[in-house]
């Protein structure tokens, strides 16, 4: 695993600000003078690879793309792969990305002065295809696996885990370097902050995520990159792989409903599907990273779907975007990470900001401060715009 | 401008963005082996030139071009028309 995010820059900053509550949220300036709404984002550095990458290299990667590189390079490094390994592996490469909103503008805004497509520069078409992660990847580490982006909305990282788990099981490839980005500059989201999505609790931005909370107000933008290694069991027993986990079983579903709404149907089947494929009792789940991203009705419909599959089973249930911020095309793999953390350390993050709970969250089990807890087995959820839903169930690896 | 300043100020411009070292442009070095161009590279030297001096350069401008003398050659005609 590997990580690159607001709340820090591999996994053990990460384990520790999960581990103290930390909040990754400011309000940004620069994004008021811009006109939206709300300037609240999720504040995510980054980073500086001159020293690591060549100008030929770098020109091609717009920010998300340099985040995964980050992310990707510990995930490697901490999977026990080398560019030797690579170079002589067919390994595959599945991450989750749905924008690329800085190049593009950039390229436009250049066209429309210029009246000169060639001054765009050679980076702009590279950078601004939505598959900018995979071919900057891809080319860097001298994959020759799979070479693919998925796009699914918030649910992006999520499905790319869950179809690296598949290929995997098909015996189609032996490992795949799956994950999730997500970009952070204004232009991203802008137009996300034009629909009055975000919460607009700008003189307390460490109070503006609150997921499940009855005064909820809109979610937090946020972003960076998330990277796991999915290896086939006997590949990963051979050449003496430190096995972290093991994904059991992914769900997904499409609500084929509203374009923005989600339902409750949808996200259950999802959860079932997950747990099914899973072969599992619901008692075995210990926890649930819930998809929930701070707004209204997102979370209300998910405490119903929780619920409908757990009932009154009282599995601990919290979101880590209330630490973090909606870190959507990136988020169903940072939570993966960011479970996994929990798993390993026996603790579950504080679902920050919970102080009242609705009618729907009232009937779930969401701890307001971290709890002490070991467990084997959790459930995470992810959902995106136009209703895909992915689940995927994560085991703790045992010999 | 003179020659010399065009000189000067794009062994700069070159150098940093190109990350070579600037003792290695000199009038006889080739142009793309030394600063390690491609095809789309030779784009964002476009893109520098136009910046830096206001000037678009097109394809054919290149024709001929090996060296950086012949290239200065070519911007010094591009620039003072």
């Amino acid at each position: 695993m590997g990580i690159w995010s607001c709340l820090g820059h591999n996994l053990d900053e990460v384990r520790d600000a999960l581990y103290n509550g930390k909040s990754g949220i400011i309000f940004d300036p620069v994004r008021k003078e811009m006109g939206f709404r709300s300037a609240l984002t999720a504040k995510v550095d980054m980073p500086d690879l001159k020293k690591e990458l060549s100008r030929a290299q770098r020109v091609y990667m717009p920010e998300q793309a340099k985040y995964a590189y980050c992310a990707t390079v510990e995930a490697l490094r901490n999977a026990g792969i080398d560019q030797d390994y690579l170079n002589t592996h067919e390994v595959g490469l599945l991450y989750g990305n749905d924008s690329s909103a800085d190049p593009t503008v950039r390229a436009v805004d250049t066209m429309r002065e210029k009246h000169d497509t060639t001054l765009c520069g050679s980076g702009a078409i590279f950078q601004s295809m939505n598959s900018t992660v995979t071919m900057n990847l891809g080319c860097i580490f001298k994959l020759r696996g799979i070479n693919m982006t998925v796009s699914a909305a918030c649910a992006s990282g999520a499905h790319a885990i869950g179809l690296g788990a598949l290929l995997i099981q098909t015996g189609l490839q032996d490992m795949v370097v799956c994950g999730g980005a997500q970009e952070v500059n204004p232009f991203s989201i802008g137009s996300f902050d034009g629909i009055s999505a975000f919460s607009i609790r700008e003189d307390a931005p460490e109070k503006a995520s609150r997921p499940f909370d009855r005064d909820r107000d809109g979610l937090v933008p946020g972003g960076g990159a998330a990277t796991v290694i999915i290896e086939e069991y006997e590949h990963a027993v051979k050449r003496g792989a430190p096995i972290l986990a093991e994904v059991l079983g992914y769900g997904f579903s499409a609500n084929g409903d509203h374009i923005s709404s989600p339902n409750v149907d949808g996200p259950s089947k999802s959860l079932r599907m997950a747990i099914e494929r899973a072969g599992i009792d619901i008692r075995e789940i210990g926890y649930i990273n819930a998809h929930a991203t701070s707004t209204h009705v997102g979370d209300t419909n998910e405490a119903k779907a929780i619920y409908n599959v757990f009932g009154d089973q009282r599995t601990e249930v919290t979101s880590t975007k209330s630490q973090t911020g909606h870190e959507m095309w990136m988020a169903g793999a940072s939570e993966i990470i960011y479970s996994m953390l929990m798993m390993k350390n026996d603790f579950i993050a504080a679902n920050l900001n919970f102080e009242n709970p609705d009618e729907d969250s009232a009937k779930l089990l969401i701890p307001a401060t971290r709890v002490s807890k070991h467990f084997d087995t959790f459930l995470s959820n992810s959902f995106g715009f136009g209703g895909t839903n992915s689940s995927l169930v994560i085991r703790k690896f045992k010999e | 401008m003179t020659r010399e300043e065009i000189i000067a100020k794009s062994k700069e411009f070159l150098a940093s963005e190109f990350e070579v070292d600037e003792n290695l442009i000199t009038p006889e070095s080739p142009l793309k082996e030394t600063l390690g161009l491609d095809s789309l590279d030779l784009v964002d030297v476009v893109v520098l030139i136009e910046q830096n001096f206001g000037v678009t350069l097109t394809g054919p401008d290149f024709v001929g071009v090996v060296s950086f003398d012949d290239f200065y050659t070519m911007l010094e005609k591009k620039i003072n028309g």
